[in-house]
């Protein structure tokens, strides 16, 4: 992880993790047709995380990954490189999808996330699960379960792992061109 | 890297083909979808310019802009008095004034994708040129190799036996294959008789099909022209067959893991002779299939980059879209 | 014409070196009336007009034996006065005219009408050459005598060979007698059908038909052996292949009456350039391999060829951007050729000049007013090169219709100067003034 200001260590995004489980599954009574879809590349290990956890607690999940990079709506304006191949566990027709990522900043990604899952079908609900909401929002969009609030400034880049939470000063760099971070 | 366009496997080289084939996995995902049509390239229009009939090639292209949401323009000149190559310039800077980003070019000529670039701004993609080059067929047939090779448990192209059989000389999938399996250090054998090959051999060659087909991973039929027949490059349709078609006791001999591959479309009872329905190695419809998500892989990389005139950034500079 | 206006036109060109058939000597040129004269150190200066030439080549004006002036029939891609101009400014004093024309040059009528545009034009000495078969069409021999009675020397189907041996051999039978001289482009076409560049390596790779080397050096090796069946002399037009040149060598060692000329695009460019696909580079014979290049230089150089030829070849911009193989064959030439030349040939200047100017004018029997001695009396037919001047060739700089040179900002060293045809300035400091 880069330089900057630790803001969470590894036994905090623990920590985190498992009370996110536990909401997620109060949330969604008995976790029937739920599916866990981790946004590449950075909500990936997350949802395989919240899966373990939910497994451990109460009934394993299936758990997917999905690419947004198709859908973005900043195409031409910055590089693109897919991640990995999209890869959903199970029918999104009429599943409750819990969609995961590490950073919700601007909300575009979750929006792209929303155009991408509808490819696949029609789910009966769709949230949303963050390990960090550092806020700045540029669309209408709210997490359902956050691991922790974080306000920044725009001259600043949040990067998240199992590591923990870092802060860095990226001022010098364009925040909004490095994407949700 | 950046690159503007795909006129020939150099345009690319080994680093670009290994993206291009990477993204055709994604593409070919979006195919699967029960939508199979992302948003990637809305605003972006794409002309198909087909100075050469080709239904196949012309839907296969337009299905894949389609898929990308890209507006696209057909142009099918034909046989046109355009087709004479009298005024190329002038359609083309008719077209861009129009707005066009990529131009898909299919012509009876071998070079017009160069000099198209040479006119315009927009990206040129050639879509077969003369008997030059067919870099998106070369395209879809490693994608179809590699997918297929990896579903029977066997990888890379490092040390990969190709047969490419038959005319040689006039094909354009043969150069663009050639060179493209080449630069990923495949082996590459040329089969057909002296008057199909190149003046110049472009691979180790030979003109017995026989004593090749037990050293091959991979037995790629070329269409045989009819014409070419007629004009006596070959003595017989029904002697070609015997020497070079792929027959029923030659696809018996075939190992078990053999890839069967044709650029379609096939004549059958010419270059083919046995059913390859019947056949356990034939990935002929892979190959049509995989089509489409290599020309969206390709329109992706060419049109869904930064802006050529946007800044510094380039492509594949390794910045994640999270 | 206006020659000798004024009734003087006198004109001395001091300080310069006059190189001919001679030598070279610096000496100073004195002009009148059409022909040289005077010649001496330091003339006097006072009478008529004085051009300063120190530092630059008086010598005889160059002579093209093979020039395309498209007229009648595409003066959309030249004209006989644009590429008389072209001439000039290239240094020469005297083209024979390509009988390719339409209607083709086969018929006294319109090649007194080439000579008459060409009179007219009066920047260059314009020489119809005549076809030997009817329309080019290389089935019926064209009228040889009442032709060599209009003045024609060279009869040629330029554009295409004689493919009918038999045919070939009666020509040469025919016109031999009558003094004339046939000049072949030498080219089997049943080997070059539809053929787009030289057949090799490179042609393998852009999937283009070829044009190989073979289809030239059959028809070379066909017409010296007819020429020693029949005594008759051949002039072969632009040689492009190492085996044409030695098939030469070993006829004029045999003492046949066998000419060549090569072409400066032969002698510095290759079938490398197609790679980009620009028609400016197709041309019939097209550019060969670095060997054949070699070959040809050596060929020059070691007088095997007899002589510099341009094969200037005008055509549209629309023509030159059609696809590499719809596109027609064919380059500029005059207003290169010299610094071309120069740039590809280890020769001393006089040497150069010899390829340019006396030789050629002997093969085109034009040596009774080209490519004379500077000496009194001589017709002055001269052109002033600057050997030392660095250009840089723009295509739309040049005087010809066309813009289809393959020397682009290519930059070249030594250009004419000043052209002087029958003693008039039709080139004064690098423009013409007709």
């Amino acid at each position: 992880m880069t330089e900057g200001k630790r803001v969470l260590g590894p036994d905090d995004v623990r920590r985190a993790t498992t009370r996110m489980a536990h909401e997620i599954i109060e949330r969604n009574r008995g976790l029937d047709r739920v599916v866990l879809i981790g946004l590449q590349r950075g909500g990936v290990w997350l949802a395989e995380r919240l899966g373990e956890e939910i497994a451990r607690i109460g009934d394993p999940v299936p758990v997917g990954s999905l690419d947004i990079s198709l859908h973005r709506d900043d195409i031409g304006r910055r590089p693109v490189v897919p991640g990995s191949v999209s890869s959903l566990p199970s029918e999104i027709d009429g599943a409750r999808v819990v969609l995961v990522d590490d950073v919700l900043y601007t909300g575009r990604s979750v929006k792209a996330a929303l155009d991408a899952l509808n490819d696949y079908g029609r789910p009966d609900s769709v949230q949303l699960a963050v390990m960090v909401d550092r806020g700045h929002r540029e669309l209408p969009i709210r997490p359902d379960f956050v691991g922790k609030n974080l306000p920044t400034s725009l001259g600043e880049s949040v990067e998240v792992d199992h590591e923990g939470v870092v802060i860095i000063d990226a001022s010098d760099t364009d925040a909004h061109d490095e994407g949700d971070r | 890297m950046a690159v503007r366009h795909l006129r020939g496997i150099a345009d690319v080289g080994v680093e670009g083909l290994l993206r291009l084939l990477d993204l055709t996995d994604h593409m070919a995902e979006v195919g699967r979808r029960a939508n199979p049509k992302v948003p990637a390239l809305r605003g972006r229009t794409v002309c198909n310019l087909f100075f050469e009939d080709s239904t196949r090639t012309r839907m296969s292209f337009d299905t894949a802009a389609k898929r990308l949401s890209a507006d696209t323009m057909t142009l099918a000149v034909g046989s046109s008095s355009v087709n004479k190559g009298e005024s190329l310039r002038d359609t083309v800077e008719t077209l861009e004034a129009m707005g066009v980003d990529a131009f898909v070019i299919r012509h009876r000529s071998s070079g017009v994708p160069w000099r198209i670039s040479e006119w315009s701004d927009a990206s040129v993609i050639n879509a077969g040129d003369g008997w030059h080059q067919h870099p998106t067929q070369a395209l879809l047939d490693l994608y179809t190799i590699r997918s297929e090779r990896a579903a029977r448990g066997a990888e890379g192209f490092e040390g990969l036996r190709v047969g490419i059989v038959g005319d040689i000389r006039h094909s354009r999938v043969a150069r663009s294959l050639t060179e493209a399996l080449g630069l990923l250090g495949a082996s590459v054998l040329h089969i057909g008789p002296r008057t199909l090959m190149p003046p110049t051999p472009l691979a180790p060659s030979t003109d017995d099909l026989d004593a090749a087909l037990a050293d091959l991973d991979i037995v790629y039929l070329l269409r045989m022209q009819l014409e070419r027949i007629d004009s006596a490059v070959v003595p017989s349709g029904e002697e070609y067959s015997r020497r070079f078609a792929l027959t029923p006791e030659r696809a018996g001999r075939l190992g078990e893991d053999v890839l069967v591959m044709h650029p379609g479309p096939m004549n059958r009872g010419v270059e083919i002779t046995v059913d390859p329905a019947r056949l356990t190695g034939s990935v002929i419809t892979q190959q049509v299939t995989n089509g489409i998500a290599a020309r969206m892989a390709v329109l992706f990389d060419l049109l869904g980059g930064v802006d050529t005139d946007g800044g510094s950034a380039a492509v594949g500079s390794g910045v994640v879209g999270l | 014409m206006s020659r000798g206006s004024q009734g003087v036109g006198d004109v001395l060109l001091t300080g310069g070196t006059v190189i001919d058939i001679g030598g070279e000597r610096r000496i100073d040129v004195r002009i009148a009336d059409g022909v040289v004269a005077e010649i001496g150190e330091r003339l006097d200066a006072e009478v008529g007009e004085v051009i300063d030439v120190t530092g630059l080549v008086v010598a005889p004006g160059f002579v093209d034996l093979h020039t395309h002036l498209r007229e009648p029939g595409m003066t959309e891609a030249e004209t006989i006065e644009t590429g008389s101009r072209a001439a000039a400014l290239g240094g020469y004093t005297a083209v024979v005219a390509m009988p390719n024309t339409d209607p083709t040059q086969d018929c006294v009528s319109v090649v007194d009408f080439v000579r008459a545009e060409g009179r007219r034009a009066g920047l260059c000495d314009v020489h119809p050459s005549a076809s030997i078969t009817v329309g080019r069409a290389g089935e019926r021999l064209v009228p040889f005598a009442e032709l060599a009675a209009a003045g024609v020397r060279i009869f040629t189907d330029d554009g295409s060979g004689v493919q009918n041996d038999g045919l070939m051999r009666r020509a040469l039978e025919y016109a031999g007698e009558l003094g004339l001289t046939l000049a072949q482009h030498c080219e089997v076409s049943s080997l070059t059908a539809g053929a787009v560049m030289h057949e090799g390596e490179c042609c393998s790779h852009l999937g283009l038909p070829g044009w190989p080397a073979l289809a030239e050096e059959l028809m070379v090796h066909r017409d010296i052996e007819l020429v020693r069946l029949t005594g008759s002399p051949v002039h072969l037009l632009h040689l492009s292949t190492a085996r044409s040149v030695e098939l030469v060598r070993a006829a004029k060692a045999d003492g046949l009456p066998v000419t060549a000329e090569a072409t400066p695009h032969h002698i510095s460019l290759t079938d490398e350039r197609l790679r980009g696909f620009d028609p400016v580079f197709k041309v019939n014979p097209p550019l060969r391999t670095m060997r054949d290049v070699e070959e040809v230089r050596l060929g020059l150089i070691d007088g095997t060829i007899d002589a510099i030829a341009t094969d200037h070849a005008p055509h549209p911009g629309h023509a030159k951007e059609r696809p590499l193989d719809s596109a027609p064959p064919g380059m500029l030439g005059l207003e290169t050729a010299f610094g071309v030349a120069r740039a590809h040939l280890d020769l001393p200047l006089r040497e150069l000049i010899a390829l340019l100017s006396w030789r050629p004018a002997a093969i085109a029997g034009l040596h009774h007013l080209h490519g004379r001695p500077v000496e009194v009396g001589e017709p002055a037919n001269l052109t002033v090169i600057d050997p030392a001047i660095n250009w840089t060739v723009d295509p739309n700089a040049l005087a010809s219709r066309s813009t289809n040179t393959p020397y682009q900002d290519v930059p070249l060293t030594g250009r004419a100067r000043h052209t002087f045809l029958h003693g008039e300035a039709v080139v004064r400091d690098g423009v013409a003034t007709r």
